[in-house]
């Protein structure tokens, strides 16, 4: 922040504490409490199904997950289209954007989004336009942990 | 004409012969539907893109004035109008339709003022009978190309705008019945180095305040002068740290008679947080709620500051501060006071 300002001119300084006296905060402690009840209850609900999939089907605890996920994402998919996720979101934040369903969102609105330029510059070029950077960065920080864990075995024999 | 540095007085007196209006569903419900032309309950429009409807939008309050004002398409001589699509399209493409000579304009949500103070030193300056001039904005044009698609769940701070869905145009004129366009102050660039796009009022309330300051230093008159002085789409934040310059600057004006268009235009109940933004936003509220006041004669003098936040989605990745504008016109009709 220091570093920031020393690039302003004292006029500028002196305008930004005005400004930010009359800046709505974002209500931290609230926005943090709705994001852990609706992040629960998305999370409730994928166990609801997991559970359904391992008693109902030839699914193990490590199987179900795919399907339940790829339910989840149906189901966000579902919520997205009809315009329902959006205002979802507003009330929850991170509580709706962190689990699964928040990822389906990101990718299926940015598909809906760009349907008027066609399916292929459109829809697959513009797809993964959000999530992308999530696919990018996951699969990096796995490959970092990963090898950590490897040499970790391998000479630090855990 | 000139008086001062950067202020116009008209003597010609121009004057705004008709409006034409058009809105979308969420302005059919905010609290100034009754001053719309026309209003929309699909954000489509019937048509296969937003950008189209947009388009289709400008197209409608472009027939409506002239549609109110007597005058077939072929009789305007300049349109002078824009939005915030890149490259102006809906409006360029509207002109194909209109087809009068045009003047693309930019100034974000000030293009409604910039077009009014241009258009009216035009017509002051006998360089034509007839002008159309306005903006427009599309609540989902807008989100799709400065933000994220519209039904992405990405939480807003309390202190982010919802941009309007509608298209506000004016047809000016050296003669006719009506309001008419007295002066106008040009804006500066302002930056005050603000990078937050989910702030804007807080970035363009010093565009604001020192537009409306030169106009009352150059034209020598006190605020009280006018009935109404309104800006934009500063939203709650900036409408309040623009009250709070004004009494660090010692200038005297206060909420009785300082509004803003981005707080008028929508119900307290309806979730846009800190209020309304978009070049369409002063265009419908001018254009309509507010001019029919003055045509009832509950407002004799008013000053339209529309604002303006010069950024792209490029420079705000690119973590470049907002420059902001503001462009202020001042409208009379009926003589004298109201207060």
């Amino acid at each position: 922040m220091s570093s920031k300002n020393k690039k302003l001119t004292p006029a500028q300084q002196d305008y930004q504490e005005v400004q930010k006296q009359r800046e709505i905060k974002r209500p931290l402690l609230t926005n943090c409490l709705k994001a852990f009840l609706t992040g629960g209850l998305i999370c409730l609900i994928g166990q609801v199904i997991q559970n359904f999939y391992i008693h109902n089907f030839n699914f193990t605890e490590q199987t179900a997950g795919n399907p339940t996920v790829g339910t989840l994402i149906f189901i966000s998919m579902l919520l997205t289209g009809f315009g329902v996720y959006d205002r979802i979101a507003q009330f929850s934040g991170a509580g709706s954007a962190v689990p699964v369903t928040g990822f389906g969102n990101a990718v299926i609105s940015a598909a809906i989004e760009h349907r008027t330029e066609g399916f292929v510059l459109g829809v697959g070029g513009n797809m993964f336009k959000l999530a992308g950077s999530v696919i990018l960065f996951g699969v990096f920080s796995a490959f970092v942990v990963s090898i950590i864990k490897t040499i970790l075995i391998m000479w630090g024999g855990l | 004409m000139l008086r001062g540095h950067r202020t116009w007085v008209f003597d010609q007196k121009p004057v705004i012969v008709s409006t034409g209006t058009v809105g979308g569903p969420f302005e059919a419900n905010g609290a100034l539907a009754e001053d719309f032309d026309l209003l929309h309950s699909d954000l489509w429009l019937r048509e296969d893109s937003y950008e189209k409807a947009h388009k289709v939008m400008i197209e409608e309050a472009a027939q409506k004035a002239m549609e109110k004002g007597g005058i077939q398409k072929e009789e305007v001589q300049f349109f002078l109008a824009g939005d915030l699509i890149n490259q102006i399209t809906p409006t360029s493409f509207a002109s194909r339709t209109i087809g009068a000579p045009y003047l693309g304009l930019f100034g974000a949500c000030s293009t409604s003022m910039e077009g009014l103070a241009l258009g009216a030193a035009i017509i002051n300056a006998k360089g034509a009978k007839y002008v159309l001039t306005g903006a427009a904005s599309h609540n989902a044009a807008v989100e799709k190309q400065f933000r994220y698609p519209t039904e992405y769940g990405g939480q807003k701070p309390p202190t982010s705008q919802w941009t309007v869905t509608g298209a506000g145009m004016a047809l000016l004129s050296d003669t006719g019945e009506g309001p008419q366009v007295t002066s106008a102050t040009i804006g500066r660039v302002i930056d005050m180095g603000l990078s937050d796009p989910f702030n804007m009022g807080g970035a363009m309330a010093p565009a604001a305040v020192d537009t409306i300051t030169a106009h009352l230093t150059e034209r020598n008159i006190d605020p009280s002068y006018y009935d109404l002085i309104v800006t934009g789409d500063l939203g709650q934040i900036g409408h309040e740290v623009s009250l709070d310059l004004f009494k660090k600057h010692g200038i005297p004006i206060d909420d009785s008679f300082y509004s803003d268009c981005g707080l008028l235009i929508y119900k307290s109940d309806q979730p846009v947080l800190a209020g309304a933004s978009g070049a369409g936003c002063s265009a419908t509220v001018v254009y309509g709620h507010l001019l029919n006041r003055m045509k009832k004669g509950e407002l004799k003098r008013i000053l339209v500051v529309a604002t303006g936040a010069l950024l792209s989605p490029l420079s705000f990745q690119q973590k470049e501060s907002i420059p902001c504008i503001a462009h202020a016109v001042s409208i009379e009709y009926g003589g004298e006071h109201s207060r």
